[in-house]
C-alpha cells in the first residue's frame, strides 16, 4: 500500500502532465476496444450459427437458384433430419438507406428449424394462416415502428413491382447473439406470383436449411447431397451454416485485415506518447534517483519505481477506457446498426485492454529505467545543482 | 521582429527522444489519415475510368447492378433501334446485348473464394470499351468455349491464366486471352461470348444493352423515349454514373470508417504533442523570463512555441506521408458491398493528398501548442526568472 | 565633485507582495537617484528587497506607487508593450546564472537583443563581434554555453548586455555563482567598463569584494533604505 501511495504521489506531481496522459490513455483503448467490437461484429453472424445447420446452395454462385423439385431427393438422404428452404428477394423499403435482409421462405419448416426465433402461439398460427402476412425481428420492428396488422410495401429488384405484406408476427431471439433485424414472408406468395408474371422463374427456391440428424455426420451429409446433384441441371455446394456465414467474410477479408492492423497502429501511437511522457519525467528526476543511490536503494528498486509508475498510468487510463467502451460501442452500434446484427463488447476485447495497457506501461518504462539504473550517482547530482 | 526558427529548430534537436516520439505518434496519424484518402481515390479512380461518359447502359428497372437486372431479347431488339446509337467502323451499330453473371472462383494460395463476374459481350463490346486492351493472346471466337480473363483475375485466380480451363455451367473453359483495363473494374471481369455464356446458364434474358451515343447530349432524350416506352420496363443511365453508384455505398462506409478513425487518433497525437510542449515551457521558463527581460514581447514568445509545435508536426507529417507512399505498392481486393462482386483497387497518392496530409499535420501540431505557448507568453517575468 | 545628471530618479516607490490575504511589504517609501556613469551596490541581508528594487529599475516589475524615472522617461506610467521596447534599448541585463540560451552559441546570444532592432545582419555582426572582443572572447565565439566555464559564459552575458549600449547596466548577483578567480575576471570587467565607457551600473549583491570595486552602496533592510551612504574606491 505505502507504495501505490508512493507511486500515485510521484505520478501526481505533475497533474496536468499526468491527466493529459492518462486521457491520451484512455482514448486509445476505447478507440481499440471500438475497433475490435467492430471487427467482432462482422464474426458475429458466424458465431451465432448452429453446428447441425446445412446451407444447400447453387455451385456456381448465389445468384444462381435451385429447382424446387430437388426437396424429393433431399428428403431421401441419410442424416437429413429435417430441411426447408428460403429464396433472397432483396427488396427495399422506400429507399435504399433503409437497409435490411428481406427473404421468401417455406415458413412451416423454416420456422421449425430455427428455434432461436421465438414467436407467440397466436402470432405463430396468423403469420402461418396469411399468405400474405410477414414476421420480423423485434429491432427491426422497433426502427420502423411497425404494428401487428400494418401493410408494408416492398419494392422489388429482383422480383420488379411492389409487393404488399401484412405484419402478423413478431420474434425475438433466444440468445444474444440472434439476428432480430430479418423480415420473412412466405415463399408460395412469391412463387404464385411469379407463375403468373414469369412462369420461368417459378419453382425455384434460392437455398435449401438442412438439419442433420447427428451434428457428427455433417460434413457427410453434405457430401452426400452434393454427391446426389453432380452433373444435373444445377450442381450444388453444401456447407455448414458457420462456413456459409464465414466465406461471406472471408470476402470482406482485406478490410478486416486493415481494421486490425489499424488498432495496433493505435497502440503503437500510445506507447509513444506515454514513453515520451515517462521520458521527461525521469530526466527531471535524475538527480533524485541519484539521491536514491546513494542512500543505499539498488538499481532494480529504481527500476521498479519507474516501471511502476508508468504501469500505474496505463492502468488507470486503461480503466477509464474500458468503462467508456460500452456506452460508446451503443452510440456507434446505432450509427453502424443496419450492417450489423449485434454490437457487444465482447470480453476477449477487455482482455486485450487490459494487455495492451500493460505492454503499454512496459515498453513506456524501458528507456527511462535503463537510464536511471544506469546513471553514476556523481553525474546524477551534478545535475540537480 | 521575433526568434529564428533555427532556434525553434535546435530545441527540438536538444530533446531528441521526445521529439522522436511525439513526431512518431503524429506521424501515424498522417499515416492512417492519408492511407484512407488514398483508399478513397484509389477507389474513385476505378470508378470514374469504369465506364463513359458517352455510353448508355439499360437494365430493368429497379434492379441495382447488372446482374439482377433482365432485358429480354425482344426488349433489346426495340432498344437496338433508338437512332441516338452511334455508328461503328464496320457500318454497324456500336451497341452489344451483354448478360452479367456471378460465380464463385477460388483464389491463389489460400483456400478462399470470391464472386467473379462473368461477362457474356457482343461483337461491339470491346469497341465500347476503349479503357480495356487485350494485352495477351485473341478475342474467344463465337460458338466456342472460350473466355478471356481481366488482369486482376488472371493474377489471383486459380485457373485463369491465359492457356488455362476454368469449369464453369457444367463446361471448360479456356481462356484464350488476358486484357488489361486499367485501373477499372473490368480489370476483375471474365468475358466471354454471351450466347455460349447464355446457353451454359440456361438464360434466355440479357443483363444489359450498352451502347454508344453519336452525340454525347443526346442521352436525355433516347432516355426519355425508353423509359415512358410501355413495351420497356428498363431505366437507362450514362456508364459511369451507372458504375459510381454501384460503389456509393461502400465508398460512403470507407469515409465514415476512415474520418472516425482519423479523429480519434488525432486526439491521442494531439495530446502527446500538448504534453512534449509543457514539458518544453516548463524546462524553459528561466529562458522566456529571460528573453522577455531582454525585450522580446509576449506574441514572440507566442510565436516561436507555435512554430517549435508546428515544426514538430511538419516532421510527423512528412514522415508519416513518406511512409504512406509505399502503400501504392499495394493492390486491396474485396467485395463490393452492393453488387456481391469482387473488386480490386489500389492506393493512389495525389498532391492534393499530400496537401492535406501535410494540412492536418500542421493542424495537430498547432491545436497541441497553441495553449503551451499561451502559458509561455503569459508568464510574469520576475517569477520566471525566479525560477532559473 | 561635479553635481551629476540623475540617469534614474526613484520618489516614493512602494511595492507589497501579495500572498492570499497576507500583504507583504517589500519596498517601504524608497527614494534615490543613480547619477550618470556611476557603480552603485545595493546590499542588505535576504528579503530586504534589493533584488525586487533591481527589478522596478529595470521595469521587469510595477511599482505599487510612486515613481521611477530612468533617463527622463517615466516608467511607472509605461504598458507593458512600450516596456518591452524601452527595455530593450535601454538596460542591459547580467544575471547571477548568466541566463544564457543554451541553444544558441556565444555569437547568437549575444546577437539576441539586436535582432529586436532594425538593424543589418552585417551590422549586427558588427556589433556583436565589437561587444565579445570587449570581453575578450571573440575567439569563442562560435561555442555553446554548455562548452564554456561560468566565468566566460557570464562574460558573453556581459557582452549581451553591452551590445545595444543601454542607458543602464543591472546586474543581480553577477558573482554568485563564480569561484574567486573569475569573480575577480568578472568584477574587473564590469570596473573597466564603468570607468572607460562611462556606462551606469547598478549591483546587486552579497559579496563584500564585488561592493568594493563600487562607488557607492547603498543598504536596504526591511524595504528600507538607509541613509547610511558608503564610499568604495573613487
Amino acid at each position: 500500500m505505502y507504495i501505490l501511495k508512493l507511486l500515485l504521489r510521484n505520478a501526481f506531481r505533475h497533474k496536468l502532465r499526468t491527466s493529459l496522459t492518462i486521457l491520451s490513455i484512455t482514448i486509445a483503448i476505447l478507440a481499440f476496444g471500438l475497433l475490435r467490437t467492430f471487427v467482432s461484429a462482422w464474426y458475429a453472424g458466424a458465431e451465432a450459427s448452429s453446428a447441425s445447420r446445412l446451407v444447400t446452395r447453387n455451385a456456381i454462385s448465389l445468384i444462381f437458384q435451385l429447382p424446387l423439385s430437388y426437396k424429393d431427393k433431399i428428403r431421401q438422404i441419410d442424416g437429413v433430419k429435417q430441411f426447408a428452404w428460403g429464396s433472397w428477394f432483396a427488396g427495399i423499403y422506400i429507399d435504399e438507406k433503409n437497409f435490411f435482409a428481406n427473404y421468401a421462405i417455406d415458413a412451416k419448416n423454416y420456422m421449425a428449424l430455427y428455434p432461436e426465433f421465438i414467436l407467440p402461439p397466436d402470432q405463430k398460427k396468423a403469420f402461418l394462416g396469411d399468405r400474405k402476412a410477414f414476421c420480423a425481428g423485434r429491432k427491426l420492428i422497433e426502427r420502423y415502428h411497425w404494428r401487428i396488422g400494418d401493410t408494408v410495401i416492398l419494392k422489388g429488384t429482383v422480383y420488379p413491382g411492389n409487393w404488399e405484406f401484412i405484419l402478423r408476427g413478431i420474434y425475438h431471439g433466444r440468445d444474444e447473439s440472434t439476428d432480430e433485424r430479418l423480415f420473412f414472408f412466405h415463399w408460395d406468395y412469391l412463387n404464385e406470383a411469379l407463375k403468373k408474371t414469369a412462369p420461368r422463374r417459378a419453382d425455384q427456391v434460392g437455398w435449401y436449411v438442412i438439419e442433420v440428424t447427428d451434428p457428427n455426420r455433417a460434413a457427410e451429409v453434405a457430401q452426400a447431397i452434393d454427391k446426389t446433384f453432380k452433373n444435373s441441371l444445377a450442381e450444388t455446394l453444401t456447407e455448414t451454416e458457420k462456413s456459409f456465414f464465414l466465406s461471406f467474410i472471408s470476402m470482406v477479408g482485406a478490410i478486416i485485415v486493415a481494421i486490425q492492423l489499424v488498432s495496433f497502429v493505435v497502440i503503437i501511437i500510445i506507447i509513444a506518447v506515454a514513453a515520451n511522457t515517462m521520458a521527461m519525467t525521469a530526466r527531471e528526476r535524475i538527480g533524485e534517483y541519484a539521491i536514491f543511490k546513494t542512500l543505499g536503494f539498488k538499481g532494480w528498486r529504481i527500476a521498479g519505481m519507474i516501471i511502476g509508475e508508468s504501469l500505474l498510468l496505463t492502468m488507470i487510463g486503461c480503466l477509464f477506457g474500458i468503462a467508456l467502451t460500452p456506452p460508446a460501442a451503443k452510440v456507434f452500434g446505432k450509427i453502424v446498426g443496419t450492417y450489423f446484427p449485434t454490437f457487444r463488447v465482447e470480453i476477449e476485447t477487455i482482455y486485450m485492454d487490459i494487455g495492451a495497457s500493460i505492454l503499454v506501461g512496459l515498453c513506456a518504462a524501458v528507456i527511462p529505467t535503463w537510464r536511471a539504473v544506469k546513471i553514476r550517482i556523481a553525474d546524477g547530482l551534478r545535475r540537480i545543482g | 521582429m521575433g526568434l529564428p526558427i533555427s532556434y525553434s529548430f535546435r530545441n527540438l534537436w536538444t530533446r531528441r527522444l521526445t521529439t522522436v516520439l511525439t513526431a512518431s505518434g503524429m506521424a501515424l496519424v498522417v499515416f492512417v489519415f492519408a492511407a484512407i484518402l488514398m483508399l478513397a481515390e484509389g477507389l474513385r479512380k476505378t470508378l470514374v475510368e469504369t465506364g463513359s461518359y458517352d455510353n448508355v447502359v439499360v437494365i430493368r428497372k429497379g434492379s441495382n447492378s447488372e446482374v439482377m437486372s433482365g432485358v429480354t431479347r425482344d426488349q433489346a431488339s426495340i432498344i437496338e433501334t433508338q437512332p441516338e446509337a452511334a455508328i461503328g467502323a464496320d457500318g454497324q451499330a456500336l451497341l452489344a446485348k451483354e448478360m452479367v453473371v456471378l460465380i464463385t472462383l477460388p483464389k491463389k494460395g489460400t483456400n478462399a473464394s470470391s464472386n467473379v463476374v462473368i461477362r457474356g459481350i457482343g461483337t461491339s463490346s470491346l469497341a465500347l470499351r476503349p479503357q480495356v486492351r487485350l494485352v495477351e493472346g485473341r478475342m474467344p471466337k463465337p460458338g466456342l468455349s472460350e473466355i478471356i480473363a481481366g488482369r486482376s483475375i488472371a493474377e489471383r485466380f486459380k485457373g485463369s491464366g491465359i492457356g488455362e480451363i476454368l469449369r464453369f455451367g457444367m463446361r471448360d473453359w479456356r481462356v484464350v486471352g488476358i486484357f488489361d483495363a486499367g485501373n477499372t473494374g473490368f480489370n476483375s471481369e471474365i468475358w466471354g461470348d454471351a450466347d455460349q455464356l447464355m446457353q451454359a446458364f440456361r438464360r434466355t434474358v440479357y443483363s444489359s444493352v450498352i451502347f454508344k451515343l453519336r452525340d454525347p447530349s443526346g442521352f436525355e432524350s433516347v432516355k426519355k423515349r425508353i423509359e415512358s416506352d410501355p413495351r420497356l420496363t428498363v431505366e437507362a443511365k450514362r456508364e459511369n454514373r451507372f458504375y459510381a453508384e454501384q460503389s456509393e455505398r461502400m465508398a460512403s462506409f470507407l469515409r465514415i470508417l476512415g474520418t472516425t478513425l482519423t479523429v480519434i487518433f488525432s486526439l491521442g497525437a494531439i495530446i502527446g504533442a500538448m504534453i512534449t510542449m509543457y514539458s518544453a515551457v516548463a524546462t524553459r521558463t528561466g529562458e522566456i523570463g529571460t528573453m522577455r527581460a531582454l525585450g522580446f514581447k509576449r506574441i514572440s514568445i507566442l510565436g516561436t512555441f507555435i512554430v517549435e509545435a508546428l515544426l514538430l508536426g511538419l516532421i510527423g507529417g512528412c514522415l508519416g506521408l513518406f511512409l504512406a507512399s509505399f502503400l501504392q505498392l499495394l493492390t486491396i481486393s474485396t467485395m463490393n458491398f452492393q453488387t456481391f462482386s469482387e473488386l480490386a483497387f489500389s492506393f493512389t497518392l495525389t498532391p492534393g493528398i499530400v496537401w492535406k496530409g501535410l494540412g492536418f499535420s500542421l493542424v495537430m501540431g498547432f491545436v497541441g501548442g497553441v495553449l503551451p505557448a499561451i502559458r509561455a507568453s503569459r508568464m510574469i517575468i520576475v517569477d520566471a526568472l525566479r525560477a532559473v | 565633485m561635479e553635481t551629476k545628471i540623475p540617469i534614474v530618479e526613484i520618489e516614493h516607490v512602494n511595492k507589497s507582495y501579495h500572498r492570499g490575504t497576507h500583504t507583504i511589504p517589500v519596498l517601504v517609501d524608497i527614494t534615490l537617484d543613480i547619477a550618470e556613469g556611476e557603480f552603485l551596490a545595493l546590499m542588505g541581508p535576504s528579503g530586504s528587497g534589493k533584488s525586487t528594487l533591481l527589478n522596478l529599475i529595470a521595469a521587469l516589475d510595477n511599482v505599487d506607487s510612486g515613481l521611477i524615472r530612468v533617463g527622463g522617461i517615466d516608467i511607472t506610467g509605461l504598458t507593458e508593450t512600450e516596456l518591452a521596447a524601452w527595455r530593450s534599448v535601454n538596460v542591459g541585463f547580467i544575471f547571477q546564472f548568466y541566463n544564457l540560451i543554451p541553444v544558441l552559441t556565444a555569437f547568437e546570444n549575444v546577437e539576441l537583443p539586436l535582432l529586436l532592432t532594425g538593424l543589418s545582419r552585417r551590422e549586427r555582426r558588427e556589433h556583436v563581434e565589437l561587444a565579445l572582443q570587449v570581453v575578450n572572447l571573440a575567439s569563442r565565439m562560435d561555442h555553446y554555453p554548455g562548452q564554456l566555464s561560468g566565468g566566460e559564459q557570464q562574460r558573453v552575458a556581459i557582452a549581451r548586455a553591452i551590445v545595444t549600449d543601454p542607458t543602464i547596466l543591472v546586474a543581480d548577483e553577477p558573482t554568485g555563482d563564480l569561484d574567486r578567480v573569475a569573480a575577480e575576471e568578472i568584477l574587473e570587467l564590469m570596473d573597466r567598463l564603468n570607468h572607460e565607457s562611462h556606462k551606469t551600473i547598478i549591483m546587486v549583491t552579497h559579496d563584500p569584494r564585488a561592493a568594493k570595486k563600487a562607488h557607492t552602496i547603498r543598504y536596504l533592510d526591511k524595504g528600507i533604505l538607509n541613509n547610511v551612504h558608503s564610499q568604495a574606491a573613487p
